[in-house]
């Protein structure tokens, strides 16, 4: 499914070139649910953005799914991040103007779905998340709990191969957090595969298999 | 249609702002459209009255007599025979020298016929025009436009008096009035001129002959001038071989023509004005598509995250300045109609009545979409620019 082999991305702050990730394997089956943790400043968040097709690694080949990421123009990984990646991220990410309904569907309208399909689509991710009934509300008449739900909607209304999570329990005390894993756990017996990056080794243990990153190098913890 | 949506939604959510940037463009437009509206409603009431007025011959002029001349005695024969043809009247010029005492001035001669007084619609201050008497005899006489009075002999009232024109006596027979709201006075303001039969000029210069080139014709009492005109066209058609080019017949309103140019000069004039506030308007949009593209980053973050494509971001801030400049359009309009009305129930009293003027609608929004693709294009390129990680990133 995804398969990172010797990957690199470097930054330059000042004079100093920091290496995020350091030639990084990393190999994620179909319908897996794997934890990459690591503390901030690991390169988790590069590690996030480049398996999101967010970011071209330096050097180094990623395959996602089959497909060289490398080689791809900028449009063709936004037809790919949006046919087969769903984001959610730890800020939730809505667009503020827009309705849950109309966040779901957005990633669906830039796939030319037809409106009849959009709205059925929209309602079945809605219901996964239990959020049906709030459909009409902006994100701002909604709790933090109830926006990640939303954004996990518009994640999964794609049907997506991968479903990335960045730190999305990051903003929401304990008990909500563990609804939103709960989710995680029912998408992943649903078939998905789910990659979740984390800080919080509780959270990290819910996963099957644990990616350990610090300082842009990858141990793998099996749990 | 989903991105048409989409711009209406996110224009709706600042309303306040939306209406304060269109202003510019609303502004634009009602000058744009109430300006030329006004002007052009002022000269369909004005024109109608000036080709009432106005001199309405027909001029001909002749290029090539095929070795068949036009006399004098011709335009008599066709003034006699034609219906539509009121009267014919042969005009030439040549430039003398005018001698009064030991004075010497440029003077212009036009040789004539009588009935070039009523043809061109001359007034008299003192006097006699000429007469075909003076044209038989090719006597020697002159009327005088009053700079010539002036200049040759010293004062106007100089009837009976003579001048030298190339050395041959003329007696003033008359003065001509000084029109000075007419036209051709306006062209000839301070040349001096004196009228003389048409025989009595080929008499005075080698440079005339009897050979008539150019003549002015109007059309008879219950006739047209169109009909007059064709008449002629005819009658010459025939007389050059079907040669069309051999002569010209020129029906237009002189004055009309004139009037025509000066005001669509005006339109344009008063529409290249409205047209830079237009434009001042479209670098408000611009200016504040640059600060929605800055304020939306994370917005554009997200959309690209999820799949938008750069075409598809560029597509919905063009998008929203194209449809923000055409709503301004049409509020702009929709003034320009409301104020037009307003100042036609107030003139309505004078008989002149003030409509929308189509074509400057139709130019007013060709325009208003222009300014807002041309300077919507380059915020709705920034933001498609944008890297998705960035964006995603920006103010946390």
């Amino acid at each position: 499914m995804i398969q990172l082999k010797d990957i690199c991305k470097y930054y330059q702050v000042g004079d100093d070139r920091v290496r995020a990730l350091d030639h990084a394997n990393l190999h994620i089956y179909p319908q897996e649910f794997v934890s990459i943790i690591g503390p901030s400043g690991s390169g988790k968040s590069t590690m996030m953005n480049i398996i999101g097709c967010l970011d071209i690694a330096d050097a180094g080949e990623y395959l996602l799914d089959g497909l060289p990421i490398e080689s791809y123009s900028e449009n063709q990984l936004a037809k790919i991040r949006n046919q087969k990646i769903g984001f959610v991220f730890q800020q939730y990410n809505l667009i503020p103007k827009l309705t849950a309904e109309e966040n779901v569907e957005l990633p669906l309208i830039y796939q030319k779905v037809p409106k009849k399909e959009r709205m059925e689509r929209v309602k079945e991710a809605l219901n996964k998340v239990n959020m049906y009934p709030r459909a009409k509300h902006l994100p701002t008449e909604l709790s933090g709990g109830q926006q990640q739900r939303v954004s996990i909607a518009r994640a999964i209304v794609t049907r997506p191969k991968l479903i990335l999570a960045d730190e999305p329990t990051g903003a929401l005390d304990s008990k909500t957090s563990k609804e939103i894993i709960d989710i995680f756990h029912d998408l992943h017996a649903q078939g998905n595969t789910i990659v979740l990056i984390t800080h919080d080794n509780n959270i990290a243990k819910q996963a099957q298999r644990s990616i350990h990153i610090l300082d842009g190098q990858i141990s793998e913890v099996t749990l | 249609m989903q991105s048409f949506v989409m711009a209406l939604r996110s224009i709706g959510a600042n309303k306040m702002r939306a209406i304060l940037t269109m202003l510019g463009i609303i502004i634009g437009v009602m000058a744009l459209v109430v300006l030329v509206s006004l002007v052009s409603g002022a000269t369909d009431s004005v024109t109608g009255a000036v080709s009432d007025l106005g001199t309405s011959l027909v001029t001909v002029t002749v290029s090539d007599d095929k070795g068949k001349p036009i006399h004098l005695s011709d335009l008599d024969e066709w003034m006699a025979q034609e219906p539509d043809i009121g009267l014919i009247s042969a005009r030439t010029s040549a430039t003398v020298v005018g001698k009064r005492g030991a004075d010497y001035d440029s003077v212009t001669v036009y040789g004539t016929t009588p009935s070039y007084y009523e043809i061109q619609g001359l007034q008299l201050s003192l006097g006699r025009w000429l007469k075909s008497s003076d044209q038989k005899n090719a006597a020697y006489v002159c009327v005088l436009n009053e700079a010539a009075a002036d200049e040759l002999i010293g004062y106007t009232d100089c009837v009976g008096q003579t001048i030298t024109l190339n050395g041959v006596q003329f007696t003033v027979v008359g003065v001509l009035e000084e029109n000075e709201d007419s036209l051709t006075s306006m062209m000839t303001s301070g040349m001096l001129m004196a009228y003389i039969p048409y025989s009595s000029l080929i008499r005075l210069t080698d440079s005339v002959s009897s050979d008539v080139t150019t003549f002015y014709i109007s059309a008879a009492e219950g006739s047209t001038v169109d009909a007059a005109a064709d008449a002629m066209d005819r009658i010459l058609n025939e007389r050059f071989d079907e040669d069309d080019d051999a002569y010209d017949v020129d029906a237009s309103n002189m004055l009309e023509e004139a009037m025509n140019t000066v005001t669509s000069t005006l339109s344009i004039l008063l529409g290249g004005i409205a047209g830079i506030s237009l434009v001042v308007g479209g670098i408000g949009i611009m200016n504040i598509m640059m600060v929605t593209v800055t304020e939306r980053t994370r917005e554009i973050g997200i959309r690209k995250a999820i799949g938008a494509s750069r075409g598809n971001i560029l597509t919905q801030f063009l998008m929203e300045a194209v449809v923000l400049c055409m709503m301004g359009c049409g509020l702009g309009i929709f003034l320009s109609w409301a104020i037009l009305q307003v100042v036609s129930t107030v003139t309505v009293s004078a008989g002149i009545t003030f409509s929308l003027n189509m074509g400057v609608v139709g130019l007013a929004v060709a325009f208003c979409f222009l300014i807002g693709v041309v300077f919507g294009l380059y915020p709705a390129n920034k933001a498609a620019k944008m890297k998705p990680i960035d964006a995603l990133h920006y103010g946390g």
